[in-house]
Order: C-alpha cells, then structure tokens, then sequence
C-alpha cells in the first residue's frame, strides 16, 4: 500500500543530497573560528600570566605586559557607553514609540542605516575633524570615545527598536484604551518587557567597541604612553592599537608576544558576546506571553 | 445591588438621559468608507446591543467612540459622537475620556504583569498607590469578572500566561477595574467557554445599575438575553435599532433585520 514510487524514490534522494550539501556547507562556517582560536589559544596561552596582564610593557614593548593597554581598552569602551546608550535608547524609543511614518522619521532611520555603513576609517577622520580639532578635545580618550559612541549608535539603535518593536503592539492598545498616556504605557508595559533586549543590544555594542581599531588611531589612542591616563583628557593606550603595533611596527618582537595580546583581545569580544547569548537565552526562557 | 427582576427591561431606560449620542457618524479608511450615516443616542443604564455580519462597522464604531482614531492615521471620523454631552472630537483630555469608557476586544490580552497589576494598573495610572485600596479593587473586579476563585492564590503569576478565557477575563476585570461609565464589550465571549460566558453576562445584568454598557455580539441570541435595545448593522449602515424584543418577535421595520436575526443570511 506505501510502496515507494519512482518519483517518490527520486524525490527521497534528491532531498538527501541537498540536506548533505546544504549541511556540509553549513559546517565549513566552523572552520574559520576554530583555526583562529586554536592557533591564538596555542600561540598566545603560553604568554599569558598575572604579570603579563597587570604590568607595563617594557624594553621598547618586546617584553612585559599590557596593563595600560588593558586598561584603555576598558576606559574608552566605558566611556563610549556613557555617551552612546542614553542617546541610542532615547532614539530608539521616538522612533518605536513615539514617531509617525512621516518624511523626518523616514529621514532619520535612512541616516541610521547609513551611520551603520560608514568605513570605521572614515568615522576616524570625522572624529578627528569634530572631537579633536573642532570641539578642541585633542587626541584623548574623550575624543576617541565619542568616536567610537557615533560609530556604535545604530547598533544601540537597532537592537532596542527591535526589542521594543517584539512587545505586542495589543498591550500598548489595552493601555491606551485605559487613559494611559503614550508615555505610561512605556513605562509600565513596553519597557520592563523589553529591557534584557536592550541590555543584550549593549553588550553586543561593547564587543564591538573593544575590537575598534581604525576610529581610534588618530583620536586618542597613542602607540606607547610611560605613563597611566589621568583623565578623558589624556591619550591612552588600547589593545587594539597595541596588537596592530607590536604584530607590525617593532623589531626583534618575540614571536609569541602578539598572539597573547590578540587572545586578551578576543577574550573580551567572546565574553562579551557569550554574556549577550546567554542573557537572550535567559529571556527566551522568561517568555512573558 | 439592584435585583434582576426590578432592573429596567424592554427599552425602559429610553427615558434616561442621553449617555452616548452619535449622528451622522462616518468612518473611513484612507477614503474607504466603513460606516457611514450612523445616528442614535445610547441612554444612562442601558444594555444596548449591536449585531451584524462582519465587516459591518462595528468594531470601527467603537474605536471611533474612544478616540482611538488618534493611533491609526487612516482612520478618519466624521459627524458627532456624544459623551455626556460633550463631543468626543472636541475633547482635548482623551486620557480623560478613555478613562471613563472600559473597553474590551474580542482577541484577550493579558498584560505581561502579574494578575494583580493587570487590574491594579488603571487605578494606579489614575494616581491610586494605596496598597489598601487596590487590594480592594482587585479583589473586587476580578470577582465580578468571575475570576477571583480561580487566581486568589496566585495573584503575583503573570496575567498573560493565564488561558484565553482566564485572559479575557482578567481583561474584563481590568475594563471594570478602571470604574468606567461605559462599558464596552466587542465580542468578548469568542473566547470564553459557554459555563463562563454565562456567569459573565450574568455580571453584565448586575452591572446595568451602575453603567451603560454598549454590546457588540455576533450572537445574536446573546444580545437577545442582554440587550435594552439593539442596533443591526450591515455593511457600514445601521438597518435598525429597536427595543430588542421586537427585533425577536417581527416587530422589525427592515427584512434585512428579520433575515439576520432568524439565521437565514450572514
């Protein structure tokens, strides 16, 4: 009664092979990150200690540690974050909450789009040119933050409109059918359901930052500082830089030392990145409708 | 509370005042008219009834009655709808407005709060925040919605994750819980078993010395057992409104009406 047809044998094979195909493909993605992390892991682990992670470079950077680079790399994502995410978030709740689709609102998420495909190299130079030189910043941490906050709205932008946008539209007409003003009903309703998305969105931005090399260069961070930042109104160093300088710009660099500052580097970015999986994980599985 | 056997019946409540009057209502959607040439007056304490086929205008009525035509740009109203007196466009304070008319839509939606936010949240947009006070109310409109024995003990789960007949329910609950002066129910019963149904319309009965409720159905039989008077809608225009009896018993003035009632289109 089932026996199989030709064409159902035909089908049968055809779906088997695009399953294999489809799925062997789908396994070289691995492939990349797994060489990546083996090689840093394998190169890099061995240069790793407290020593290296909590002291200064010494002997022209081909030995010692990457304290202040560390440090920078933490101070300029912070700062980036105290600019960018109270502006992104006020953004992004006009824009879901607040905007009608009118000529502005269509302007401004055209310039979202394009804030988000601007070569980091040229948000360098605008940096330069606004922070540093126009609002006289000079080259500091300050000037190299704001940078990176322009550079990373729309990514702050983008993951809480899309956090808000998930909050059935029917809870914000109950509440609107109550008296609530526009203003309550995202207080009360929009944004407690929407919160972990917007956190998921800032920690994703702070991986992205910590991995930004171009829009800092010429901004504030500097290729070797004796001495800790005192201020935002100093230079720092920064890992980023740090990689790029002792991969390429120093003689008789010992051959591990590079590899060890990348994995420092991509540590961070993988923390962060787990920390924002497991927190919408954590979300998925505190589903409130 | 007054007993059912004295409550007003049979479009006695046409000698109370005026709680809602529309005229000359016209709704559209980007031109597209969805009522249009709708005058009556809704009086205080009256169960008043609208039946009709999809798509007649009904729920657009409704919206048009709340000012939620403010949220869909499409959505134009046209001619004068009345609230106490006081033409509903005019009305600058539409908070104001939607705080006095409890609205419930067929499709239930349990805010994602707890059971007890969920109904203590109008009083508290409202400025109420005495802890005493809203457990009152709480208890109060949930038992009224026929919910209270079913979540008494879990008041601090999330409303949202009830059932769709608890959720719309609790949706009731909060329409009640905002002590509107009109009450208005489009469908609610499309997910509520027939037991609980029941139970609620029996609220409904209890509910009419207190406020003026507008029943939207798509059964009519449900607007026969509840309604003072019922207006028949069909495709944007009102056929009919009438004492409900009458509409049962032949009185009508349109066959459409009688066809409607009696099953044989729709």
């Amino acid at each position: 009664m089932f026996e199989a047809s030709n064409l159902n044998r035909r089908n049968d094979t055809r779906q088997k092979l695009f399953r294999f195909g489809l799925g062997s493909m789908t396994s070289l993605l691995i492939l990349p990150v797994i060489l990546i992390l083996g090689m840093l892991i394998y190169k890099g682990a061995p240069v790793i200690s407290f020593e290296f992670l909590f002291t200064s470079p010494t002997k022209g950077m081909t030995a010692g540690g990457i304290f202040p680079a560390l440090l920078g790399t933490i101070l300029l994502v912070m700062v980036a974050l105290i600019a960018s995410v109270p502006l992104g978030i006020a953004a992004a709740i006009y824009l879901s909450e607040y905007a009608s689709d009118n000529w502005f609102t269509r302007t401004i998420n055209l310039a979202i789009i394009n804030l988000a495909g601007v070569p980091s190299i040229v948000h360098a130079l605008f940096g330069v040119g606004a922070f540093v030189i126009f609002f006289k910043f000079g080259t500091s941490i300050l000037a190299a933050s704001l940078t990176l906050a322009i550079m990373t709205l729309p990514v702050v932008i983008v993951a809480t409109r899309e956090s808000l946008q998930a909050v059935p539209l029917a809870f914000r007409e109950a509440c609107w059918n109550m008296g609530a003003t526009r203003w309550q009903t995202i207080r009360r309703v929009v944004l407690p359901n929407a919160i972990t998305g917007i956190l998921t969105g800032v920690i994703l931005e702070v991986s992205r930052t910590a991995g930004e090399t171009a829009p800092i260069m010429f901004t504030g961070a500097a290729f070797f500082l004796p001495l800790l930042p005192q201020g935002v109104f100093d230079q720092t160093m920064a890992l980023s830089l740090h990689l790029f300088v002792v991969s390429t710009q120093v003689p008789g660099m010992p051959e591990n030392l590079p590899f060890g500052v990348a994995l420092v580097l991509i540590s961070i970015v993988l923390l962060m990145n787990s920390l924002s999986i497991a927190l919408r994980m954590y979300l998925r599985g505190k589903k409130k409708w | 509370m007054v007993s059912l056997a004295s409550a007003p019946r049979n479009g006695d409540t046409v000698q109370n005042p005026v709680k809602l009057g529309v005229k000359d209502l016209r709704i559209s959607y980007n031109h597209v008219t969805a009522i249009e040439g709708v005058s009556f007056d809704i009086h205080e304490h009256e169960i008043f009834g609208i039946i009709g086929p999809a798509n007649a205008g009904k729920t657009s009525f409704l919206k048009a009655v709340n000012r939620m035509d403010m949220f869909n740009p499409e959505m134009k109203v046209e001619g004068k709808i009345t609230f106490n007196n006081v033409d509903v466009g005019k009305i600058r304070n539409v908070y104001g407005l939607r705080s006095r008319i409890g609205v419930v839509f067929p499709l239930p939606v349990g805010l994602p709060l707890s059971i007890y936010d969920n109904v203590a949240l109008s009083p508290r947009l409202r400025g109420q925040n005495n802890q005493a006070e809203l457990d009152v109310i709480v208890e109060r409109c949930l038992t009224r919605a026929a919910l209270w024995d079913e979540v008494k003990d879990r008041l601090t789960s999330l409303g949202s994750m009830l059932s769709g007949g608890q959720q719309q329910r609790l949706t009731i609950a909060r329409a009640l819980s905002q002590d509107p002066e009109l009450l208005m129910l489009d469908e609610f019963s499309i997910a509520v078993d027939p037991v609980t149904t029941m139970r609620i319309e029996d609220v409904l009965k209890e509910l009419r010395s207190e406020v003026t409720i507008i029943l939207v159905t798509n059964l009519v039989q449900q607007a026969r057992r509840l309604a003072d008077r019922t207006a028949f809608f069909l495709d944007g225009r009102c056929v009919e409104v009438g004492v409900t009896e009458d509409l049962f018993t032949g009185e009508v003035k349109d066959q459409r009406t009688r066809d409607y009632v009696e099953g044989r289109f729709g």
